[in-house]
């Protein structure tokens, strides 16, 4: 007797009917809603003044800027980017510590099994929300307003922005942490301070330092870019030189910050397998 | 009821209670290192960003100033109390907000589509060689470490003042997160239908077409979504250095100091990402839904 019984067309076309005569509605969605994709897209490059020959002498502009910037040379400014790149570095270190500091105490409180209570926990969360959904760069430029022009603004850009972000993982990472052990430490006749000392903590600290250093490595790269507005480091030498266009010095600095960008990326990570193991990923 | 814990005889105990006491110490003085390390790149990270505490404490009241000043009008009335002052500049900004949307749109959709086109390539699975393989992923490693705005920076020169060298900056930028992001996703599919099809005689864009993309077409459509909220974000940023889009209106408002612009424009951003959050978050609910019903 064989496995399969033979079945003819007909058979299976009555057995599964939604395969051989799919509904309308099913067969139509895809290409409908990729057609209207595509006109949106279409619509977007006409609004936006797209044309062919805005493109092309873009990109023969673009050529030309390539073919200048090789081979890469910082002309007499080595010192000058060296220490421009340091300052990148520790406003990405010392701005994501700080946020990390501040974030810490506060996302306890947007944590659901620390406060239960829907009144504390609703402000705290969109004060995180309303931080987050303001740029670095915006942050950076009001910064400068009140600290005025220099790394120290930027310190404080990146120390805000992720101020808000850490607050959203950290109270994840809480309200992800195993609730026996709390209950030990509580039957063992801890306070509250205490369950979280020593039922709480231990379980989020290495999530919180994994994240923490995906963070700074990430900031390593916000950090570059923060200096445009005029808040320190590389991004401010960056931005010079593409506007008196030393288009060789320019290709140098890029080079310069993806080098630092992999070598902190390496480090990092290095740092972050070691606390969390291989497994743990950041959320972000 | 007796407890029975059994407690080991002295001689036997105190060896293991000095190897316990020894892994302790070990642990704490690791601690005390790392931390001892950290606090010094901490200190020289501080003189290296000219941190200056007594500038902080002196200046911190502007802060808090600042955004008082961002909800007075010029008549030095609370913003709240005229809505058509405050929002004097509305149809500028909402076409400058639309502008934005759409510079994040076609920026993304661009770059996912130089992303689908390059990342079978770049999966080390359906790659058809190892050295397009390496080339096409540190090409693309290039495109996304690279920041967004300095493409821009390079592309206003480039391509001129306007929205078109945003979306050129964007569309670079996606194109190699969201490369990276595809191949992922095809590097963990089921290998069972790609023999079926090469069993049956396909070559490797039919195998493409017929056993990876059934299996990822949700997957990529949900990173695409993801990928246009953070594009969002960054466009309303691209006019800062002149590409297109509300940022040019904001930097002018700050370095100005037309402070009710600034809370206009900036609660229209926020709200404006905030609807895109919650939209494309929907959306992706629904994908995923569906793939899971499936």
């Amino acid at each position: 007797m064989s496995l399969f019984p033979r079945q003819t067309r007909q058979d299976i076309a009555t057995k599964y009917p939604e395969l051989f005569a799919p509904s309308a509605a099913s067969r139509y969605a895809v290409p409908a809603i990729l057609g209207a994709a595509f006109v949106l897209f279409v619509f977007g490059l006409v609004y936006l003044d797209f044309s062919f020959q805005r493109v092309f002498a873009g990109l023969h502009q673009l050529g030309w800027i390539l073919m200048l910037m090789i081979p890469p040379d910082p002309g007499s400014s080595l010192v000058t980017y060296l220490h421009a790149l340091g300052e990148t570095l520790s406003i990405a270190l010392l701005g994501t510590t700080t946020a990390a500091l501040l974030a810490l105490p506060l996302s306890l409180l947007a944590a659901r099994n620390i406060v239960p209570s829907w009144i504390f926990r609703f402000p705290v969360r969109r004060l995180f929300d309303t931080i987050r959904g303001v740029d670095t760069l915006i942050w950076a430029l009001v910064w400068i307003n009140v600290v005025g022009l220099g790394p120290f603004a930027g310190v404080l850009a990146i120390a805000c922005s992720d101020f808000g972000a850490f607050g959203k993982l950290f109270s994840e990472a809480i309200e992800g942490a195993d609730r026996k052990q709390v209950e030990g430490v509580r039957a063992a006749g801890g306070g509250p301070l205490q369950e979280i000392r020593f039922g709480l903590l231990p379980q989020v600290i290495p999530v919180i330092a994994g994240q923490v250093l995906y963070f700074i490595e990430s900031n390593t790269r916000s950090a570059t870019i923060i200096g445009i507005v005029g808040a320190g480091g590389i991004g401010l030498q960056l931005a010079e030189q593409i506007r008196v266009l030393e288009w060789q010095k320019v290709s140098f600095i890029i080079v310069m910050i993806l080098i630092a960008v992999a070598v902190i990326d390496l480090i990092s990570s290095k740092l972050r397998f070691a606390i969390i193991g291989r497994t743990a990923a950041p959320a972000y | 009821m007796a407890l029975a814990v059994s407690v080991l005889p002295d001689e036997q105990l105190a060896p293991l209670q000095d190897s316990y006491r020894k892994a302790v110490a070990r642990k704490r003085l690791r601690m005390t290192v790392a931390g001892a390390v950290f606090t010094a790149a901490l200190i020289i990270a501080a003189i290296g960003a000219e941190v200056d505490i007594k500038t902080f404490i002196a200046k911190i009241g502007n802060f808090a100033s600042y955004f008082d000043r961002i909800f007075t009008l010029d008549t030095s009335a609370r913003v709240w109390t005229d809505f058509g002052e405050w929002f004097w500049g509305w149809r500028k900004w909402t076409a400058l907000l639309a502008e934005t949307l759409l510079i994040s749109y076609v920026g993304t959709l661009a770059g996912a589509i130089v992303a689908f086109a390059l990342n079978f390539l770049a999966a080390a699975n359906t790659s058809p060689a190892p050295w397009l393989q390496f080339t096409v992923k540190r090409g693309l490693e290039f495109c996304r470490t690279v920041p967004g705005i300095v493409f821009a920076l390079i592309f206003v020169i480039a391509f001129g003042l306007g929205p078109m060298a945003g979306v050129f900056a964007l569309a670079i930028h996606s194109a190699g997160a969201l490369g990276k992001l595809f191949a992922e996703i095809v590097e963990n599919i089921d290998m069972k239908p790609i023999e079926g099809i090469r069993a049956s005689g396909g070559n490797w864009f039919e195998t493409m077409r017929f056993a990876v993309l059934p299996q990822v077409t949700a997957g990529f459509a949900s990173y695409s979504l993801l990928r246009f909220e953070i594009n969002v974000r960054e466009a309303s940023v691209m006019g800062f250095v002149g590409a297109g889009g509300i940022g040019q209106e904001l930097v002018v408002a700050i370095r100005k100091f037309y402070y009710s612009d600034v809370s206009a424009i900036l609660i229209l951003i926020i709200v404006t990402v905030f609807l895109i959050d919650i939209g494309t978050g929907w959306l992706r609910g629904r994908l995923f839904g569906a793939e899971a019903r499936a």
